[in-house]
């Protein structure tokens, strides 16, 4: 499955028959791939596919069963990260590994230290975070704590981390996955630079329009095998989706008219205020009606989160009302809100999704734990819980099959298909969605665009945040615009690219 | 007696029963900064109490009753090493056992060699670190105020209790000026940044367990060969959870340890003094309430005047690759 390539590049890492298993599951399947030396190699595959397995056994961090590593054409033995390190491969993994109490320059530092005291250590890697911030257009502070950073910048520190380090070879799994628009469109800078300098970039996404702007070849994966690998120049992201999924995939849901009825959710003078008392939602009202989609488009970290949270009952609101179904909700808890009909994909599966330690089918019911289906009075029918979630699984086609697996090992966009699963399975009247397809594949958005609309089209108010403006267009029959924790303008769900990233940055109304 | 002297007795009492607590403490500090719980701390100070005092009584050698408590501490760390690190068992389960080999092994050991229920045989003075007056001491005792505290809380310690308090800044240092300190706090943060960082987890989190050991050794030793003459059963009485309660006190810093731990051996001392004398107004005191002040100051303080005691994140969780 190799690229022919012109004779005269040579080669920076060649993977050559890589297998890999973890117990039943077969996640990388005789694997073999060559990126070229200085330039920016895509690969994409579906959720699950081994895209970050693949690339973890290249750093050292899993070891393949089968196959050889060659670096610069020379076989090498990658037994841990040190060996992958020392033959100037650096990594930034989907999940940032980071000491967060540390500052920027601590972590850059931790492992190439200098020598047995810090001082030494720490003038030069001033020095040198100087230099890389001025060749590549990396700044971060160096003595900023990094959990007090925006993740853009958190993710600076990872790459500078490699790059301190003598990376020659960049890893990057999902960068753009945690990005708003603006930090992606830097990153994407910064890369350029690094390849212009002749290092050589592997970029794991989902976002085909990513692939098309920065790579120069890009690999597809499927269910563990390498499938194909073309030039960016000379292929399509319609051929590129059908290579992942195996079967042609509507890149753009198609929908009819929505037909509103009455007010279901409704949202009065709203303010709410974070740990810090900063408001962070600013006297919002809007109201969301039985069969329709109202998207809140709005760049990362301006109200849109909390918001959120707020109608879900997580956070309490500083002053205003919510109101779902005519009836005002303060005081109900977020169980309580269930009962009335609600349901809420929450932003990050990790912190308020899923239990990563419970087994796929105690996370499908989650939360509603207390439904008659699934037991009665103290005890739980498991017997029940476990039809339904095989039930979920194929519906949604959550890989692998297995309601007995950990959850914390499906990958990223199987975990959120669980959530999705769960929260849209119950047939809500109000469904408040945050990020809904965040780290999921383009099949799998598909899917759950689908549902989100068949949810309107059922009579169902929804309510969609999400900071991928192409998702809240193409979903949504109203746009809400947030910027500092106003709703700064609304628009009709066909409104431009142009007008609605202008009134994003509170440019425009 | 005048207040004064009161106040420079229990002071100097304070001292003394601080030091195995400073110990201690700061030998928590470097375990549970590399992500360790180490309940097992008031284990290892049984041990090294015991294998110190039976050191000491064979040899007649303080320093090698010394040797002897630091590496049986640091054995007993392998221990733990060993089921939590290696074999990634639970740490407070591993921990409680430990205390419980050391408190029936000590027992058992003492009552075979020594024929005693379990104490160790009287050490003499040699084998014993006793006090150091330092000089100027009886000169400067005349002058008020400080004379009085140079003289009888300054002066007249044994050498442990001067290396007890050099070890603050020295952990301190080692903590945060070299890349063992760097590391070490790291591994107990994120592991995972550590293991990428291509630095070996388990190796690391030995190495701090090493420290641990060393340091705890002084601890046991000091009870057994400094502060008595030999080695009595459960002679750590719960000195070593009284030192985690420090180190939680003290949000897993060195310097704050140390004031901590000084508080607490105040509030030791102060319980002693008031032992079978009463108080105006109230009468006599059951003297349990002042050896419960401790252990009540910690679950006040920690019920959230000291703000969020934030414990090293990755603390209690043995790492493993695998999600
Ligand atoms: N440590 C692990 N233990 C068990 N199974 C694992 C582990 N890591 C990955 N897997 C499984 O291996 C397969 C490949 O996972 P991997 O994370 O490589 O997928 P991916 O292509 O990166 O997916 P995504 O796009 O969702 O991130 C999945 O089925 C996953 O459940
Ligand atoms: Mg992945």
């Amino acid at each position: 499955m190799s690229l022919d390539l012109p004779k005269e590049i040579e080669p920076a890492i060649e993977l050559v028959g890589i297998d890999k298993k973890f117990g039943a599951v077969h996640a990388n399947k005789n694997i073999n791939l060559t990126v070229a030396k200085g330039s920016i190699h895509g690969i994409i595959g579906e959720n699950g596919a081994g895209k970050s397995t693949l690339m973890s056994i290249l750093y050292g961090f899993y070891h393949a069963d089968q196959g050889e590593i060659r670096i610069s054409g020379k076989p090498i033995a990658i037994r841990d990260s040190q060996a992958a390190i020392a033959a100037g491969i650096g990594m930034v993994h989907q999940h940032f590994m980071l000491v967060e109490n540390f500052t920027v320059l601590e972590n850059v530092m931790l492992g190439a230290e200098g020598g047995q005291l810090l001082r030494k250590g720490v003038a030069s890697a001033r020095k040198e975070l100087k230099r890389l911030e001025d060749d590549y257009g990396l700044e971060v502070d160096p003595d900023a704590v990094v959990e007090e950073l925006p993740v853009g910048s958190q993710q600076r520190v990872e790459i500078l981390k490699a790059l301190y380090r003598g990376a020659e070879i960049l890893i990057l799994d999902e960068p753009t996955g945690v990005l708003t628009p603006a930090e992606a469109d830097h990153l994407f800078k910064v890369l350029r630079v690094l390849r212009d300098q002749g290092k050589t970039i592997i970029l794991i996404t989902h976002k085909l329009r990513e692939i098309m702007a920065i790579t120069d070849t890009v690999s597809v994966m499927r269910r563990g095998e390498m499938v194909a690998t073309r030039k960016t120049s000379e292929t399509t992201v319609e051929e590129l989706a059908e290579l992942m999924v195996g079967r042609r995939v509507l890149l753009h849901v198609e929908k009819g008219d929505a037909n509103p009825g009455r007010v279901l959710l409704s949202v009065r003078n709203l303010s709410v205020k974070d740990a810090r008392g900063v408001t962070m939602v600013d006297n919002v009202s809007f109201d969301v009606r039985a069969g329709e989609i109202v998207g809140v488009a709005g760049v990362a970290g301006n109200g849109q989160s909390e918001l959120l949270e707020a109608i879900a009952g997580i956070r309490k609101p500083a002053s205003g009302e919510i109101l779902i179904d005519g009836k005002p909700v303060a005081g109900i808890d977020p169980a309580g809100l269930r009962d009335l009909g609600l349901a809420h994909i929450p932003e990050d599966r990790h912190h308020m999704g899923l239990v990563l330690k419970f087994e796929e089918y105690e996370n499908s019911i989650l939360g509603y734990h207390r439904d008659r289906r699934y037991g009665r009075g103290a005890m739980l029918d498991l017997e029940a819980m476990r039809k339904d979630a095989e039930e979920k699984i194929a519906k949604y086609d959550i890989r692998p099959p297995n309601p007995r697996l950990k959850t914390a090992n499906f990958s990223g966009g199987n975990q959120q298909k669980i959530v999705v699963a769960r929260e849209i399975e119950r047939d809500p009247n109000v469904l408040i969605i945050g990020q809904p397809t965040r780290g999921v594949d383009i099949g799998a958005i598909e899917f759950i665009h689908k549902r989100i609309i068949d949810m309107r089209d059922a009579g169902k108010a929804v309510l969609l945040v999400s900071v991928e403006l192409d998702e809240i267009r193409s979903l949504s029959d109203r746009i809400l615009v947030m910027f500092a924790g106003k709703v700064v303008g609304e628009k009709t769900g066909d409104a431009g690219e142009q007008t609605l990233g202008l009134m994003m940055a509170g440019i425009a109304a | 007696m005048d207040y004064f002297d009161i106040f420079i007795g229990i002071l100097g009492s304070a001292i003394r029963l601080s030091i195995p607590l400073l110990f201690t403490a700061l030998a928590g500090l470097f375990s549970e900064r590399a992500g360790i719980f180490d309940i097992g701390l008031e284990g290892k100070m049984l041990v090294s109490a015991f294998a110190s005092a039976c050191a000491a009584y064979w040899t007649g050698n303080a320093w090698l009753g010394l040797m002897a408590g630091i590496v049986v501490a640091i054995a007993f760390s392998f221990l733990h090493g060993f089921a939590s690190i290696t074999n990634r068992g639970n740490q407070i389960v591993s921990g409680v056992a430990l205390n419980f080999v050391a408190a029936g092994l000590t027992i058992v050991l003492g009552q075979a060699w020594f024929g005693q229920g379990g104490r160790t045989a009287q050490v003499p003075g040699s084998g014993r670190f006793t006090p150091i007056i330092l000089p100027g001491a009886d000169a400067m005792r005349e002058v008020p105020i400080l004379g009085p505290l140079y003289a009888n809380v300054i002066s007249g310690n044994n050498i442990l209790t001067y290396i007890a308090f050099l070890m603050v800044p020295i952990s301190w240092w080692v903590l945060y000026r070299t890349r063992f300190g760097l590391r070490l706090r790291a591994v107990g943060e994120n592991p995972g940044a550590v293991d990428t960082a291509g630095i070996s987890v388990s190796w690391l989190r030995y190495r701090a367990l090493i420290v641990t050991g060393f340091l705890a050794g002084f601890a046991g030793t000091y009870l057994a060969i400094a502060q008595s003459a030999a080695f009595i059963n459960n002679m750590s009485a719960g000195k070593g959870y009284i030192a985690l309660a420090a180190l939680i006190f003290a949000k897993w810093k060195p310097v704050p340890v140390m004031l901590a731990c000084l508080l607490f051996g105040f509030l030791d001392a102060f319980a002693n003094f008031m032992q079978g004398k009463s108080i105006p107004l109230i009468g006599e005191v059951p003297v349990q309430i002042f050896q419960a002040l401790p252990y009540i100051l910690t679950c006040v303080l920690l019920a959230g005047f000291i703000g969020i005691a934030r414990p090293p994140k990755a603390g209690g969780v043995p790492y493993t690759k695998e999600r």
